[in-house]
């Protein structure tokens, strides 16, 4: 061949990005260091042509795919003319060589993000924050290059691939890896303002009011990729269940849980400049969390359905960059972290005192959450027995620390800074309080005093909810005059925080009721029978063989009827993919945000009939309202103008230690 | 009491700075026993090992070669049992590495045709080549429930008392038999 094909001009712009990434990592910290202001200046325009390179490679490989172009080796492996075209795109990232690279396309994006808006930063913590960053693209760019090149190709291609697995041929799942990877990566910025901050040795509000905005973006991120993860899991794997334990998700739920706490810590830091040795912490932890989340899904350490890429080398590789980035900025922690000087003090009763009770208890969680993960692992590295730990775990361990902190997110916010008084804040929550009890024994009576979880988690889903409203009523007064106003003048950061714990009580709530109160049934149906579930008929109306453009299907059409009159007609499917050799069930599920119906149609069989497992589970769809809902908080709280415009660049200005002028 | 006045003495400052770094090599340590162990972390682990393996009695497949019964494993000499199909891929893979092990050695290799068509399993040993001294049917799968089977290809190594001493799931790969079944085979045929 004569010509360039353009996976291989992909293959080139990622080891340009490679190059442009070392010069990034190198050059502006010694500018930095020197003080030289041009080596400095390079930072931004490195992080530019990175990101440039990197979108290049990513769209030559989204090219390779849509073109089905089938001398591609990753290509042929997972995807298929016949695939819809939908699949063919996000089949870019379905895979453990196009997830890595959409990881490192987001990584520069962040870093580009940084180089655009970044201008009100100081020039030197700029090219420091920028260039931890290319370290980072260094290590993953390498490691893509080195063991998961998505761009090597076949000499000899053939007329078709082997299609993509179908479970990953999904709506939810196509778009869960891009957003879960936007929080996972979003918290190396965060990581890159710590380690800057580490070496110059100064962290102070201005700092926290950098470092915010990236780690609320990185968070709400999160927050929907697990929110789309959690769906996909439940309306794919055709269980009933959302949540599972699984090491997977546990590695997505950790960053978050530590996210959570960076996000309130550096509240704190920014209001009150004391926290500080913490909140670096937490933000090397939560990136450190992040990467591990990348390393277990990658290296097959843990067994997991979701460890689609079990490669020892690989493994090895993460392994080494794993401890070079988590062990270094520990390292520079050790040495740097003890001279850093509070000046904020505190009662512990006050703002402060329930955000470092937040902070306890969410890290202490993400603990629990680790160790369960990784014990089994621990006793296998010892020649221990091969255990699994699973609900019954974290029921005993994690949903204990969660009650304190739920029942805290009522009042937290009641309480003022430096020094609060407890009395006058659970006043205000008197009504809350009434609501709380209302709530607990009404659902007591409904269950009749056979479960204390029930009550227990209503009763805090309200108390949440309703705190959280008169926490906003009390900054409003709706009732008096002027509240118009008042509501206007708000921060939106407050409004966020109300959004955000308004959703985390739809999502405790949800979580409740749905595993209280789900029901099920399995049974044999032949077309014409029914069975009933949750007190509605469900009746197999037919079934019959459909074709889809790379699978056949057995469609089963199911009515649904409650108190005589209809309230769906159903269609799950059982669907064979010829290729693959695989069957998945396509479960129809019917909602109406308070509770869903879910049908599956399982294995035809050979006495005839079809196994029909159905599920109505209450409260349901609240679980992932209530985290979007959240996410919600977040950006509202985002778009905080304080967050925007450089309040602390014209403080350090007139004091006399900012020397940088705005373009 | 405010909190920063009770912040530790600068001494214990150091040594909490410190214990992140700690504990992070600790779990570097557990993480890389873990990877570079080369062990397959998705390995099941059988209930199987030093029983008997269990009573069977499976037909012949080939007219001119016997079938497979569990006395045939109790010969005093360790054997080999090896889980194949036609229709399974990873098995076509390591075929080969069988017929190249019974050339060079004579530990017998029996086969055991897991739920497969007769002729099927037939055009599959013309078409690769024959390395067992026995080979059972199992079309419904019965003895392969037995054994434990986990999937197919399974190779299951049986010491000279009929007793199942290793197993390993999927394909025997020149390497694995370099590593995990000649040592292990040298080690059976010694405590004899």
């Amino acid at each position: 061949m004569t010509t360039l094909s353009i996976a291989e001009l992909g293959h080139y712009a990622l080891i340009l990005a490679l190059a442009v990434a070392l010069v990034q990592a190198v050059l502006p910290m010694w500018g930095a260091t020197r003080g030289d202001r041009a080596l400095m200046a390079m930072a931004p325009n490195a992080a530019l042509l990175q990101f440039g390179c990197v979108a290049f490679a990513m769209a030559a490989l989204a090219h390779a795919y849509i073109t089905s172009d089938f001398s591609v080796a990753m290509v042929i492996e997972n995807s298929n003319s016949a695939k819809p075209m939908l699949y063919k795109i996000t089949g870019v990232w379905g895979n453990h060589e196009g997830s890595m690279l959409l990881w490192v396309f987001i990584l520069t994006g962040y870093g580009a993000a940084v180089a655009l808006f970044g201008g009100n930063l100081p020039p030197a913590l700029r090219a420091r924050v920028l260039s931890i960053h290319g370290m980072i693209g260094v290590g993953f760019l390498l490691f893509i290059l080195i063991t998961s090149n998505p761009f090597l190709r076949v000499d000899q291609p053939p007329p078709d691939g082997q299609g993509m697995n179908p479970l990953l041929q999904d709506p939810g799942l196509a778009f869960h890896p891009p957003f879960l990877y936007l929080g996972y990566v979003g918290f190396s910025m965060a990581f890159s303002f710590a380690v800057a901050a580490l070496i110059e040795g100064k962290v102070d509000a201005a700092w926290a009011r950098w470092v915010r905005p990236w780690t609320l973006a990185a968070w709400c991120a999160l927050t929907l990729g697990i929110a789309l993860g959690s769906w996909w899991a439940y309306y794919e794997l055709g269980w009933g269940g959302w949540w599972a334990w699984d090491p997977v998700e546990n590695a997505s739920f950790m960053p978050w849980l530590s996210g959570t706490a960076l996000l309130h810590s550096a509240i704190v830091v920014e209001k009150r400049d004391t926290l500080k040795t913490w909140t670096i912490f937490l933000a090397l932890l939560t990136f450190a969390l992040s990467l591990l989340g990348t390393f277990l899904v990658r290296s097959g350490v843990l067994a997991s359905v979701h460890a689609f890429a079990t490669d020892p080398r690989r493994g090895a590789f993460i392994l080494l960059l794993l401890g070079l980035v988590i062990g270094g900025s520990l390292l520079l922690y050790a040495v740097r972290a003890p001279t850093l000087r509070a000046t904020g003090s505190f009662a512990v009763i006050s703002r402060e005192g329930a955000l470092v009770l937040n902070n306890l208890l969410l890290s202490t969680a993400c603990l629990t959450v680790f160790l369960g993960t990784l014990l089994p692992l621990f006793l296998d590295a010892v020649g221990g027995p091969k255990v699994s730990i699973g609900a019954p775990y974290y029921a005993a361990t994690f949903m204990p620390l969660m009650m304190p902190m739920l029942v805290a997110v009522a009042i937290g916010p009641f309480l003022t800074w430096r020094r609060a008084d407890l009395m006058p804040a659970l006043a205000k929550l008197k009504v809350a309080f009434g609501v709380t009890l209302a709530v607990a024994v009404a659902t007591g009576f409904v269950t009749q005093g056979k479960s204390f979880l029930a009550p227990l988690g209503l009763g805090v889903a309200a108390w949440i909810f309703a705190g959280t409203v008169a926490e906003c009523m009390s900054r409003i007064r709706p009732f008096q005059r002027g509240a118009a106003i008042r509501a206007a003048r708000q921060p939106r950061a407050a409004w966020g925080m109300t959004l955000a714990h308004a959703g985390l009580a739809m999502v405790v709530a949800g979580i409740t009721v749905s595993t209280g109160w789900k029901q099920e049934g399995i049974q044999v149906l032949k077309p014409g029978q029914s069975m009933v579930v949750a007190g509605e008929t469900y009746l197999l109306m037919s079934v019959k063989s459909i074709d889809g453009p790379d699978y056949s299907a057995d469609q089963a059409t199911v009515s649904v009827t409650g108190n005589g009159s209809l309230i769906a007609v159903m269609t799950p499917l059982q669907k064979h993919y010829p290729l693959q050799r695989q069957t998945v069930a396509d479960v129809a599920i019917h909602t109406n945000l308070m509770a869903d119906r879910y049908v599956v149609v399982g294995e035809k069989q050979p006495e005839g009939g079809w196994l029909m497992r159905i599920y109505w589970n209450p409260l349901v769809p609240w679980i992932w309202l209530g985290a979007v809902l959240m996410a919600i908080g977040g950006l509202v709280s985002l778009s905080d103008r304080r967050l925007r415009i450089g309040v602390p660049i014209r403080r350090r200005a007139s004091s006399g230690k900012g020397s940088h002028v705005p373009a | 009491m405010s909190l920063p006045d009770a912040l530790p003495p600068a001494r214990s400052r150091w040594l909490f700075a410190l214990l992140p770094l700690a504990l992070f090599a600790v779990l570097v340590a557990i993480f890389g026993g873990a990877v570079f162990s080369g062990r397959d972390p998705a390995a099941i682990p059988s209930v199987m090992i030093d029983r008997s393996a269990p009573d069977f009695t499976l037909p012949a497949l080939l007219d001119d070669k016997p079938g497979l019964t569990h006395s045939d494993l109790a010969g005093g000499k360790p054997a080999i049992v090896n889980f194949f199909a036609s229709w399974c891929a990873p098995c076509r893979e390591e075929h080969s590495t069988w017929t190249g092990f019974a050339a060079s050695d004579s530990v017998p290799i029996y086969g055991i045709a897991y739920k497969d068509k007769p002729e099927d399993a037939k055009r599959f040993l013309g078409e690769l080549g024959d390395p067992y001294q026995r080979i059972g049917q199992d079309v419904a799968g019965r003895t392969a429930i037995d054994f434990g089977l986990y999937g197919v290809p399974e190779t299951y190594l049986i010491d000279g008392f009929g007793r199942i001493r290793y197993r390993y799931a999927g394909p025997v790969t020149p390497d694995v038999l370099q590593q995990q079944i000649l040592p292990r085979l040298k080690a059976l045929q010694q405590t004899r």
